[in-house]
């Protein structure tokens, strides 16, 4: 994902050095191939499996029923989400809708309600909301944020110059948006589009629910019934070669066009479009967007509260000591999962940043390919491979920390690299000009001017991390449940009270971290792109 | 590009997010296990978590022996039980079903399970080498909506369920590890031919769920006119709904039909575990009169006890009264089969 290497470039400018220190290249090597790791184990599973097994097993009807859900479920995702978070951040950036402020904060806060909360919501409202309708309307709703936020920021940087020459040429007001706006946003729409689809791929907890068979929630259904061999791999396989052939598709869609602004100064802010009649009907609109992806899932689990939960429909019973013990392990998984995955991402980060070559932009690139990986794949090539080799890391809090780490290592890079590029490599230069050793300026310079960008970055996966659900399932030290597993336990065999209380307290924990960015993004909105 | 937009704006609060994650780290790192001494079992569940609960928690208060427990599904328990081999972590396995103990029995993996412990159930309940102890059973029956169908046009046998009449009318959770045993009696008693097309007979006539609960809750809604479950699925749906709200009932196969099987939960020691003298302990503990006693009489789990003189839930069909296939839990396998010939039938 590119999209974060040219923010940067925006963000920072190149401020490269000659050559990387070898104990720097060796760090990020290593988080290189710690992530490989799980798809290389994958790989060598699925060879042991002959080519006319292999075949026998592929082409068969069940494997096209899947194929066919999942590309059309990533397909038709895309398109809502892109209308839905294309549109409302036009909306919210370019008109003068009320309340706009308000609107850009709401707008991206369905990003703190996790997939399988929602979904769970939507199912226990109805039983009809399932199979591909249930799931289009659980994804479009729990991942179009990720549509919005980059496309609004984009809005928020465009030239308002450009559009009012087209206008003052003789445009209308569409052939200015589809001719002069809409290429502008390509690289933002496209990349929001990406990371919906990549998700869309690999989730699991939300379409399990819904009764909605994609590849991945097979993969989880075959490792339920034993089996866990080559098969399994192979069909690993073909999911993680969807997610590759997609980010090579959005790569090669993008082109390498250039959307930079040119000219120096202050970027003027363009006047807000009249609504005029739709002001109102559209406020309704998103009102009701907001009804359904913020107010379905607190409403349905506050509903849910108030349920008695009846002890032999309920696995887990929601008592005091659990929903502590719980909470706990969610926020202490939280806390490694984003420690450690903020130490891999960081010389791998730096690389990239400081030493930009053709060299440290694949090895960056191979950080992201877990991205495509579900956690159900990535947990089991772990376990399997610390079964033999490393026993005494298995089942263990570290492993468990490294596979969080895999997962999420995209999220970490993304703010190292925001937070490096905007240290002036001038400054490093001159700290080492005046004797300082590669620690010293680390630890004195470096880290104190990048802390509030890991910071946020550490709490952003710390946020995706408490939530997760399929590797903690697998990974998890026995006895060490979470907020996400004991709902799971108890959603997925119907016990909605039961899970209530759970959910609830992920939505807190959820909203209470993801509050801190919200904020801080709706006032970055109005004081103007930094 | 999202994220660093976010990160571009940044605060004091983000520092202080950085340390209070530092600090926090190396705090939850400093606590260590629990203090050593004292024995844990671990124990490998795929029993129905409350009944575990209640069974670990008795058990530590008579023994002073606490149990870590690992749940799961019990084909996954097993197979990570077999990969973990000579360095697994557990010490006690405790199924819902007979064929996963089975394959472990196969592999050598489980303890000789203590004489005494046998003697309190049945022996054609339990492994018939002696390393596994059957703990509670459970019937296999078909939920219907009452008011989709009578019971007398439901199908005198299981096998029926494939024909095309039954098209759109049958709920089935082949995943579920409920679902296997059935799988292996079908081949035990008809054949793997019979087994593999009553299996793509399902396929087509079919819908599918995750596990049993979504076959009983669709029954009872009427979103499916039947469904193949074991029958403490709608047991416990029943003491939830209440008796007479409920829509579904549940028909029970006569004659001896592959439909009434009976699925064995049992428990087992693993050869590796380092606490075999508290594992022996737990095993009989959950064969017990008072443990058997104590789950009947509670309405939460709903399975037939196995250990001689306790009664049964009195929500339940005696099982003197039920008329189970003949076959032994040596027949009905150790899941492979099974899991085989719902790949070859297309159902995963």
């Amino acid at each position: 994902m590119s999209l974060s290497a040219s923010a940067a470039e925006a963000i920072g400018g190149r401020g490269g050095f000659a050559r990387p220190p070898a104990a720097l290249v060796a760090a990020a090597l290593a988080g290189a191939a710690l992530v490989l790791l799980p798809i290389l184990v994958i790989v060598v599973q699925a060879t042991e499996i002959d080519a006319r097994a292999a075949a026998a097993l592929l082409f068969r009807p069940l494997v096209g029923t899947l194929l066919l859900n999942t590309i059309s479920l990533v397909v038709a995702a895309s398109c809502t989400t892109a209308l839905i978070g294309a549109g409302t951040a036009w909306l919210i950036e370019r008109t003068d809708l009320p309340g706009r402020r308000v609107w850009s904060v709401l707008m991206a806060a369905p990003l703190a309600v996790p997939p399988f909360i929602s979904s769970y919501a939507w199912v226990s409202i109805s039983n009809r909301l399932q199979d591909f309708t249930g799931a289009l309307v659980v994804v479009t709703f729990a991942y179009y944020p990720l549509v919005y936020l980059p496309v609004a920021a984009a809005l928020r940087g465009l030239d308002p110059s450009l559009e009012e020459t087209a206008r003052a040429l003789g445009e209308g007001v569409w052939g200015c948006f589809r001719r002069v706006v809409l290429p502008q946003l390509r690289p933002a729409l496209l990349g929001g589009v990406l990371l919906v689809a990549l998700d869309v791929l690999t989730e699991f907890g939300a379409f399990a629910l819904l009764r909605f068979r994609t590849f991945t929630t097979e993969l989880y259904a075959e490792y339920r019934i034993g089996l866990d061999g080559p098969e399994t791999s192979l069909l690993a396989l073909v999911l993680i070669g969807l997610c590759l052939a997609l980010v090579i598709a959005e790569l090669r869609v993008r082109g390498r066009a250039h959307y930079a602004r040119v000219g120096a100064g202050t970027r003027r802010a363009g006047a807000p479009m009249r609504l005029q009649r739709m002001r109102w009907p559209l406020f309704f609109g998103l009102s009701a967007l907001v009804v359904a992806t913020l107010g379905v899932p607190i409403g349905m689990v506050v509903f849910w509260l108030l349920q008695h939960a009846h002890a032999a429909t309920s696995p887990v019973a929601p008592s005091v000591p659990a929903l502590l013990g719980a909470t706990l392990n969610s926020l202490r998984f939280g806390v490694m999962g984003a420690a450690t995955a903020l130490a891999i991402a960081t010389p791998i980060g730096y690389l990239a940043v400081r030493y930009p070559s053709r060299w440290t932009a694949l090895i960056e690139r191979a950080a992201y390919l877990t991205q495509g990986t579900p956690g159900v794949v990535v947990a089991l090539a772990l376990s399997a491979l610390t079964i033999q080799l490393a026993p005494a890391l298995y089942q263990s809090l570290a492993l468990l920390a490294v596979a969080y780490a895999v997962l999420f290592l995209p999220l970490a890079i993304v703010s190292v690299r925001a937070s490096l590029a905007q240290i002036p490599a001038a400054l490093e230069e001159a700290a080492r000009a005046l004797g300082g050793n590669g620690v010293s300026v680390a630890v004195r310079v470096v880290l104190p001017l990048a802390a509030n960008g890991l910071g946020a970055g550490a709490a952003m996966v710390f946020v995706f991390v408490s939530t997760e659900l399929t590797a903690t399932l697998l990974l998890s030290p026995t006895g060490a449940r979470t907020l996400a597993t004991e709902v799971w336990a108890n959603t997925s065999s119907l016990a909605f009270a039961a899970a209530a209380p759970f959910a609830a307290l992920i939505l807190c924990l959820s909203f209470l971290f993801t509050w801190a960015f919200a904020n801080r993004l709706a006032k970055a909105a109005y004081d103007g792109w930094a | 590009m999202l994220f660093s937009r976010i990160h571009a704006s940044t605060s004091r609060a983000g520092r202080d997010l950085l340390a209070v994650a530092v600090i926090a780290s190396a705090a939850f790192a400093a606590v260590g296990p629990a203090s050593a001494g004292a024995v844990t079992l671990t124990l490998y569940s795929a029993q129905h978590e409350q009944t575990v609960d209640l069974l670990t928690k008795a058990f530590a208060k008579a023994t002073g022996i606490d149990v870590k427990i690992r749940s799961g599904e019990a084909p996954e328990l097993a197979s990570e039980l077999v990969k973990e081999g000579a360095s697994s972590p557990a010490d006690v396995f405790f199924t819902e079903n007979s064929p996963e103990l089975e394959l472990l029995s196969e592999k050598g993996l489980l303890a000789k399970v203590a004489p005494a412990t046998l003697a309190s159930v049945p022996a054609a309940d339990s492994s018939a080498n002696g390393d596994w102890v059957g703990v509670f059973a459970r019937e296999n029956v078909l939920a219907f909506n009452k008011d989709l169908i009578k019971e007398q046009e439901l199908p005198a046998s299981l096998l029926d369920l494939a024909k095309p009449e039954w098209k759109g009318k049958v709920a089935i959770a082949p995943t579920d590890a409920d679902f296997l045993p059935l799988i292996g009696a079908v081949v035990a008693l008809k054949g793997r031919a019979a087994a593999l097309d009553w299996l793509k007979g399902l396929k087509a006539n079919a819908a599918v769920f995750d596990d049993d609960e979504g076959v009983v809750a669709a029954v009872e809604r009427g979103a499916a006119t039947t469904g193949i479950i074991n029958n403490y699925y709608w047991a416990r749906l029943r003491v939830e709904i209440g008796a007479d709200k409920m829509k579904s009932a549940i028909h029970h196969f006569a004659g001896g039909d592959v439909g009434g099987l009976i699925n064995v939960s049992g428990a087992a020691a693993l050869r590796a575990s380092r606490h075999q003298d508290a594992a022996q302990k737990f095993l009989a503990f959950l064969v017990s009169k008072p443990t058997q006693e104590m789950v009947s009489g509670l309405d939460v789990s709903f399975e037939y006890p196995l250990a001689a003189g306790v009664a049964a839930n009195p929500a339940l069909k005696p099982m003197s009264e039920l008329s189970p296939p003949k076959i032994t839990l040596k027949q009905i396998g150790d899941d492979h089969g099974a899991a085989q010939l719902l790949r070859e039938a297309g159902l995963i």
